[in-house]
């Protein structure tokens, strides 16, 4: 078994798939929720949710042996951020993939899919 | 291209799909191979092929990589006995040798042609791996370095290594959209091979793909479609080009046409039509299908070609279909039709010579020469191969005024 990063996409004014009246937030809610269950029930949810907007975001800087450099803002000034993500255990790309789609379904955003680097915890679990 | 040569092509890509399902790993299958065609090389040419050439590359290659698996496996015990961790137990291969089964060469075209690589990757993927060329053939195929072309080689396989991309032929349910990318790569390939003549090799690997794939998915009315439009293609090509000149549709000497292609192509597009399931290939071999059937220019069922193209149209809706089907229409309607299509076209597909070059011979028919001339000349200017260019600075230098016939 694999382990996929699903990064949800959302781009700055962009309101395409955020809702708007108390109704369409109900709405994306119930479709949310409906896919995280399904997600678990099926196994291949191992963890995921919502990020605060970048302006909550800080960065800090600095290698070893240099002084550390906190400072406010994301780490690259974007239109583009990472509003969400899923981890999701999966066989393969295919099946990561599929859980993509609905994601893109349910939350109106572009899914960015990148596969974990397999280290020696993961595999112990797999295969 | 020799016995030997020959032999080891059609053998690849069955030798690296039925490696890559028994043993997993894409890498290791291909180096396999690649392995047991060195050997091959040396022995064959002394010894005379064997009776059944895929089944020794496969044989050999599997013996290779067992051995290789095996001394992995040795060296990855040494290093897990010094990190006192315990050994995960590795089912190694069987002993039987598995004969090539099709359907592993289907997974391998479906895998190379997975949308999650990048189209430019599908197609070298696919050339290296199932077609079998070998890198530097397939720098050549598309112009780019030897370098670049193994760097995106290298980039391909990693990410199906990284990614997991499955081995296998997609579920039902994605198989439609997977299938039209498997269709386009083929016909990208294809058409490398059709635009230029030093290239030619390319087509008839993609005739043989296309066969294999249609061969092994005889309910998908598409594949039928693209070997029939390959086949009707191929048919005419002797009659239109050698390696300076283009001939025309029109001055085309019909008795070169290749008739056996055309009766299979032909016939390949009669049972598509009886399955009324026309998707873009379909609609394009029966566009072929009729210019092949008429015996002489003149005799061309135009009415029927549009008819065609706007059943395409409405399939495939982009300004090439449009272009080619405004020529069409100007058979049937007269020039000026033909070129009030054209014109809408203009901006879409300023930079496409062969755009220019049908208006002008609209232009040319309207008489309209210095028009025409014009336009030949825009064309040649952005033709890209050396034939296309000569032909069309000819068709300029030709109308331009100042040199009389």
């Amino acid at each position: 078994m694999n382990q996929y990063l699903l990064s949800v996409y959302e781009v700055e004014g962009q309101v395409d798939g955020a809702p708007a009246t108390a109704e369409e937030m109900q709405a994306f809610m119930g479709r949310v929720i409906a896919l995280e269950e399904e997600m678990d029930r099926s196994g291949a949810f191992a963890f995921g949710g919502a990020l605060h907007g970048p302006d909550a975001a800080t960065v800090v800087r600095g290698g070893t042996g240099r002084d550390k450099v906190t400072t406010d803002g994301p780490f690259v000034e974007a239109k583009e951020h990472i509003g969400g993500f899923y981890i999701v255990n999966a066989e393969d790309l295919d099946e990561a993939l599929s859980w993509a789609e609905k994601v893109v379904e349910a939350i109106g955003h572009d899914i960015e899919v990148r596969p974990f680097r397999a280290t020696g915890r993961l595999q112990a679990g797999g295969h | 291209m020799d016995d030997v040569e020959r032999a080891f092509r059609e053998a690849h890509g069955q030798a690296v799909a039925t490696l890559t399902r028994v043993f997993g790993d894409l890498s290791l299958a291909e180096d396999a191979v690649q392995d047991a065609f060195v050997r091959a090389m040396d022995r064959w040419p002394g010894d005379g092929l064997p009776d059944n050439p895929a089944g020794w590359i496969v044989a050999t290659a599997r013996n290779r990589a067992t051995d290789v698996v095996r001394r992995e496996r040795r060296g990855r015990r040494l290093t897990e006995q010094i990190a006192t961790d315990h050994l995960q137990a590795e089912r190694a291969p069987g002993p039987e040798v598995p004969g090539p089964l099709p359907d592993d060469q289907l997974r391998l075209i479906f895998t190379c042609c997975h949308p999650a690589l990048g189209l430019e990757h599908q197609v070298a993927l696919t050339l290296r791996l199932v077609a079998g060329l070998t890198p530097a053939e397939v720098a050549a195929a598309f112009l780019v370095t030897d370098a670049t072309m193994a760097k995106r080689l290298v980039r391909a396989k990693n990410k199906i290594k990284a990614a997991n991309i499955p081995y296998r032929v997609p579920d039902h349910a994605d198989l439609p959209r997977r299938l039209q990318a498997v269709l386009t790569v083929l016909y990208l390939i294809y058409n490398a091979g059709a635009d230029d003549f030093g290239r030619r090799g390319l087509r008839a690997e993609a005739i043989r793909l296309t066969r294999v794939l249609v061969g092994l998915m005889p309910g998908e009315p598409e594949a039928a479609g693209l070997l029939a439009l390959m086949l009707l293609s191929d048919a005419r090509m002797p009659a239109r080009r050698d390696v300076a000149h283009v001939v025309q549709l029109e001055d085309q000497d019909r008795s070169l046409w290749d008739r056996s292609l055309i009766a299979e192509g032909q016939g390949l597009v009669l049972a598509c039509l009886r399955r009324r399931r026309l998707g873009p290939f379909q609609l394009q071999a029966a566009i072929q299908a009729l210019h092949c059937a008429a015996p002489r220019y003149e005799q061309t069922d135009w009415a029927a070609i549009v008819r065609f193209y706007d059943r395409l149209f409405a399939v495939m809706p982009t300004p090439v279909v449009a272009m080619n089907r405004a020529v069409a229409v100007a058979e049937t309607e007269g020039p000026a039709a033909g070129l009030r299509h054209l014109d809408d076209l203009a901006r879409d597909l300023a930079g496409y010579h062969l755009l220019h070059a049908a208006r002008g011979s609209m232009l040319e028919r309207l008489g309209r020469r210095d028009e025409a001339a014009a336009a030949y000349g825009q064309a040649a200017a952005l033709a890209r191969t050396a034939a296309d260019t000569a032909f069309l600075a000819r068709r300029h230098t030709e109308l331009t005024p100042d040199q009389p016939l």
